[in-house]
């Protein structure tokens, strides 16, 4: 009850006209930041602190997680239109939603992306608002044995994107985590893989190489089929509205997508890319036509938006409530609380109840906003893909390349940018699916730091991973998940002999 | 670069700028024109926030004007380091660094290390914390060193980067102890967040880590300091120095910011001497005050003795830490 009026006082500060105007500003800058690759919420808070330093802490707030919020619909927006993921939560997306567009059902997939986020901010923020400190109690019992059992869980989904043939999507998988070798090993210091270049110290960044396999790689590929090929039109077909069979088919995604969304934002080490990758394995597997996956299946862009939202909602519960940081805007904003003088934690909610609630308040606002603004454009966005395929194409490149040297400043970027879009272009030509390679450039690096900490706090005793409960359920779900399939499949074809 | 490649930001900003009728500051009689300050590191971090602290200061004390914030991350600063030492620059610029340089330049075998730029002034520094969970049985710095000296492995040790700051303060203390620093059980950590929540989970043993990030959680009762760095306890706390208690150490991770290389004498003066008048403001003392630093300015000539005089320490620890060949 005492949380409701805080949280009824909160509203009234982000309904005030001027506040309001701030949270407009914050969803529709956050909202553009999205959609350009390279420039992520992060730098933007950052570029904005000094200039908002003579605001009101409250009102930056508002704009701040404004921005934050609108970063995450943003994003979805390049991947299905584009096949150019914004940021690294909205890889999946790409997946599904560009060959949803390619159908002709962009549209459609821009909507339950959107609504998709919305349902998962508003439901993420009411739990923020909620179990906030359950949570990050809960995220606090994750030390390396269990995040490592998280990565192996999360490295299931691989099983989800393999495609047709096991030696190539095996093949696609180990290429991903060999790129995730390369760089300065963190626990030793050391330099692996990175052949005396100074710029690739610091590992392939993850957004460089999924555009470079989805937009370069594709892009090159269709140039090349060009001739051979009937010109056919990404537009619209029929409505742009999302049919009755559309909303029946998201309304369910969105909701697990969020639920598996919200405690990965809580961990520290979670990842934004981790729970949309769970939410694609949970979707396909769930799914009535598991075929349709990676050939435009709506549920496969509902979940992982869904759950991509809802994470960005938990990342706030550790950082409200404990001041500490799990993502990098989320160590921007704690910088800008101690420019206000403001320590983030477990007092932050006594000294400045204005400060905090009005905040979360503004967040439920700024989803309505932000829902407000998204859908109108999706009739705007969709236009993009009437452009002729030449330009089109001529133009994603383009953009691809200017968001890679955006990243780090980095012509390095560039280098790598093409060089992964070539191997993206053979791999197409071979027919070796390239989400495997992304999902294990992310989990692959993740996984090694967090196996290695564990051993070296266990000072060598692998049964770390058994012992400790969380982790050892995590393993056990794990293996469920991928003989849990073939089981079935081995049960049905007894029943059909 | 950064900040340049995102014009549309700026239109923003200064959009927003003029709503909320904020910095009232046009510079008139600029001494610097065109100066550009790289932070060799992402947006957020404390180099990145060392920058633009710098960029408001010198701004608004009217020393300089359209002062530019570039961001080059990368292996420890040096890619930056390696961009600014290359650079063939017309108008001025400016490096912020900082200790973890000296040691990233050793382990990365960087083409550039700091003789090739000129120290304009050390601006900053944190002590180091040794910190355990409010509940570890460890009481005091003896009841760590005991169990350490017992059996080193059973200590884990969580810091930031492998080569860092951290684990070069990690390694000294072995030494002190006479323990062989290659059998410290250093747990490398993206810091920040990663290592808050290792280490009030109680999955580490101890964490280090600059003193103010951790204050919230010692008030919060929390975490628990067990030593400080410092050469004496830092205004407002008790928690014992290293010294204190038997470790003859201090340590400081510095900040601080420097200038090309091969300078004119007359550049050089005017550089240092515009940083001098900045951090000798009121207000850099209160922007520095309010994130949590503590002001250890030294002019030129200081900075550079005291950079000769660490980098041997570093580079030895590094050595036996076996990071370094």
């Amino acid at each position: 009850m005492e949380t409701l009026s805080a949280l009824g006082h909160g509203f009234t500060v982000a309904l005030m006209p001027y506040n309001l105007m701030w949270a407009a500003v914050g969803v529709t800058v956050g909202t553009a930041v999205g959609v350009l690759p390279g420039i992520g919420p992060a730098l933007t808070v950052a570029l904005l602190l000094p200039v908002t330093y003579n605001l009101e802490p409250t009102s930056a707030f508002i704009m701040f997680a404004g921005i934050y919020y609108g970063a995450m619909y943003g994003g979805s927006t390049t991947s299905i239109l584009l096949n150019a993921p914004g940021e690294s939560g909205s890889i999946v997306t790409a997946i599904d939603g560009h060959a949803m567009a390619r159908q002709g059902r962009g549209a459609q997939a821009l909507a339950t992306a959107a609504i998709g986020s919305f349902v998962a901010g508003t439901i993420g923020t009411a739990a923020l608002t909620f179990v906030a400190p359950l949570m990050v109690q809960v995220a606090l019992l994750f030390g390396p044995a269990e995040y490592f059992a998280l990565m192996v869980l999360a490295l299931t989904t691989v099983t989800a994107v393999l495609g047709q043939s096991l030696a190539r999507g095996l093949a696609s998988l180990f290429l991903g985590l060999s790129l995730g070798l390369v760089g300065i090993d963190m626990q030793t210091g050391q330099a692996r893989l990175t052949f005396g270049i100074p710029e690739l110290l610091d590992g392939i960044d993850v957004v460089v190489v999924a555009v470079g396999l989805f937009a370069v790689g594709e892009t090159l590929y269709v140039a090349a089929r060009h001739r051979f090929e009937k010109e056919e039109i990404y537009a619209l077909k029929g409505s742009i509205w999302m049919s009755r069979a559309d909303w029946g088919r998201s309304w369910k995604p969105w909701l697990r997508g969020t639920f598996i969304g919200f405690p990965f934002g809580t961990l520290p080490s979670g990842g934004s890319e981790i729970p949309t990758f769970l939410s694609y394995l949970v979707e396909k597997r769930l799914a009535k036509h598991p075929e349709e996956f990676g050939k435009g299946a709506i549920e496969a862009v509902a979940g992982p938006e869904a759950a991509n939202n809802a994470a960005a909602a938990g990342v706030l519960a550790p950082l409200l409530s404990l001041g500490l940081p799990t993502s990098a805007t989320a160590a921007i904003m704690l910088a800008a609380f101690q420019q206000y003088g403001l320590q983030p934690g477990p007092t932050l909610f006594d000294s400045n109840p204005e400060l905090v609630w009005g905040m979360i308040a503004s967040l439920y606002v700024g989803n309505v906003l932000l829902l407000l603004l998204n859908l109108p454009l999706v009739g705007l966005w969709v236009k993009l893909l009437v452009i002729p395929r030449p330009w089109l194409y001529a133009g994603i490149l383009v953009f691809a390349t200017l968001g890679a040297y955006t990243l780090n400043n980095n012509v390095v970027d560039l280098v790598i940018l093409w060089v992964i879009g070539l191997v993206g272009f053979g791999m197409r030509v071979l027919d070796v699916p390239v989400a495997p390679c992304v999902v294990g450039l992310i989990l692959g690096p993740l996984a090694e730091q967090q196996f290695r900490r564990a051993l070296a706090i266990s000072q060598g005793d692998a049964s770390v991973f058994l012992t400790h409960p969380i982790s050892a359920g995590l393993l056990i779900v794990a293996l469920l998940l991928v003989l849990g399939p073939m089981l079935l499949r081995r049960r049905k074809g007894a029943a059909g002999a | 670069m950064a900040t340049r490649n995102t014009g549309f930001l700026k239109g923003l900003l200064a959009a927003a700028t003029v709503a909320a009728g904020a910095l009232a500051a046009t510079p008139s009689l600029a001494e610097l024109k065109g100066l550009e300050i790289i932070a060799p590191a992402s947006p957020g971090g404390g180099w990145d926030q060392h920058a633009r602290t710098l960029q408001q200061v010198l701004q608004n004390q009217k020393l300089a004007s359209g002062i530019q914030v570039v961001n080059i991350p990368g292996a420890g600063g040096t890619i930056g380091l390696a961009q600014f030492v290359t650079a063939k620059k017309r108008s001025p610029s400016l490096l912020v660094g900082g200790q973890i340089m000296q040691g990233a330049i050793l382990t990365n075998k960087s083409p550039v290390t700091l003789d090739q730029v000129t120290p304009l002034a050390r601006l900053t520094g944190e002590y180091t914390a040794l910190v355990v969970p409010a509940d570890s049985p460890l009481k005091s710095l003896k009841d760590l060193l005991d169990k350490f000296k017992a059996e080193p492995g059973s200590v884990s040790w969580g810091g930031g980067s492998a080569g860092g700051s951290d684990q070069i303060l990690s390694g000294l203390i072995a030494k002190e102890l006479g323990v062989s620093p290659t059998k410290i059980n250093y747990v490398a950590t993206a810091g920040g967040g990663e290592l808050l929540s290792q280490i009030l989970g109680g999955h580490i043993t101890v964490a280090m880590g600059g003193y103010n990030e951790f204050a919230p959680q010692f008030e919060a009762g929390k975490l628990r300091p067990i030593a400080v760095s410092a050469p004496e306890r830092l205004p407002g706390t008790e928690t014992p120095t290293l010294k204190e208690q038997g470790v003859n150490l201090e340590f400081v991770n510095w900040r601080g910011v420097f200038a090309q290389g091969n300078l004119k004498p007359a550049e050089k003066k005017e550089l240092s001497e515009a940083v001098g008048k900045a951090v000798a403001s009121d207000e850099w003392k209160q922007l520095v005050k309010q994130r949590g630093w503590i002001d250890l300015y030294q002019p030129t000539e200081q900075f550079t003795a005291f950079l000769k005089q660490e980098r041997p320490q570093i580079e030895g620890t590094l050595k036996e830490l076996g990071l370094v060949q």
